[in-house]
């Protein structure tokens, strides 16, 4: 079984649609039941309905662009890689991008050509949504999160990327409070490219860790 | 684990990068972070990455503490899957809070990490 071409379908529309857009009867099960969550939560007093609202919009406001712009920023700049890895939040505040208070605390961590990471949750589905908004549907699959740390290599040679065995694989189960960020590592033939050509070869995928960026004439082609 | 109404805010950090330590086997009723699969191996602190209010309890409306010192604890993959087949040196690193730990046994028979 391929994690990557069974789960990476489009996400369930119903699963996202703001609250009075569609009628009950048609949502799905998990949609019903977010929805019965959200009233006791309103009832109750946890938070009101505009919380829950402007939470939903800050994550659907990023995507893997936001955290493509700050890999790109890394590479070509040591200074800032170098406050990226030893100060995230700090870093991407000079960017722009300032992460809520409730927001875990993300750690970067950069693959080379010793060490390459991957980030799986086992648990759950943890993952930087506050800097790459939603994890793709295949990260929270079953297949991917119990493969990706049994057979890591296997999992990323089924994304398309073979890894030599002087590399060392290291899995990375954000299972608690810190949330992982992959650096991947700057592909030959990018020396000349200026940020935004730079961040065209970061993938989503790239700084999950079951790939490397783009090379210029792959992202050329694909 | 028995809640005191009188616990303290943080527990005391009792590890330090590059100790040895066993992951403990228990399976609490309710919510827990600490991956049944890692539970009786043996790791190694890189890093202590802060103190956070215990899921455990925050997940019943409980105060989170005493809160919990937060670890990264490096594993070798072959000694946590048998049938490991990448290189000797690939690891598995997993963030465990500081209740789940104990100290590893002075000897681990037939351990193979060369500490390189």
């Amino acid at each position: 079984m391929t994690i990557h071409n069974g789960y990476d379908g489009e996400h369930n529309e119903a699963e996202h649609n703001h609250p009075g857009m569609v009628g009950d009867a048609e949502l799905g099960y998990y949609a019903r039941r977010a929805r019965a969550i959200e009233s006791l939560l309103v009832e109750k007093s946890v938070c009101t309905l505009d919380e829950i609202q402007e939470m939903v919009d800050r994550i659907e406001a990023r995507s893997p662009a936001d955290g493509a712009r700050v890999v790109a920023r890394a590479w070509a700049d040591p200074g800032f890689k170098a406050r990226l890895l030893s100060a995230p939040e700090a870093s991407l505040a000079e960017l722009g991008y300032s992460l809520p208070e409730t927001t875990p605390k993300l750690v970067v961590v950069e693959n080379t050509d010793e060490v390459h990471y991957l980030v799986v949750c086992t648990l759950c589905s943890c993952y930087p949504r506050a800097l790459l908004g939603r994890p793709p549907d295949w990260y929270k699959s079953l297949a991917y999160r119990s493969r990706a740390v049994v057979d890591p290599r296997g999992v990323i040679r089924e994304f398309g990327l073979e890894l030599s065995d002087a590399i060392e694989v290291r899995v990375l189960d954000s299972a608690a409070d810190l949330r992982y960020l992959v650096l991947p590592r700057r592909p030959a033939g990018a020396e000349g490219l200026n940020e935004a050509e730079l961040a065209r070869l970061v993938t989503r995928d790239s700084m999950i860790g079951v790939a490397e960026a783009r090379t210029p004439e792959g992202a050329q082609t694909g | 684990m028995t809640e005191h109404s009188d616990h303290p805010v943080n527990a005391s950090t009792q590890y330090r990068p590059g100790n040895l330590v066993r992951v403990r086997v228990d399976a609490p009723a309710g919510h827990f972070r600490t991956p049944t699969y890692i539970q009786g191996k043996i790791g190694r602190i890189v890093a202590l990455c802060g103190v956070f209010p215990n899921p455990e309890s925050l997940a019943y409306g409980g105060d989170g503490r005493p809160a919990q010192p937060l670890y990264r604890v490096e594993f070798v993959q072959s000694q946590v899957w048998p049938q490991y087949s990448g290189p000797a040196a690939d690891k598995i690193l997993i963030d465990i809070y500081q209740r789940w730990l104990e100290p590893a046994p002075a000897e681990e028979p037939g351990g193979s990490d060369d500490h390189s």
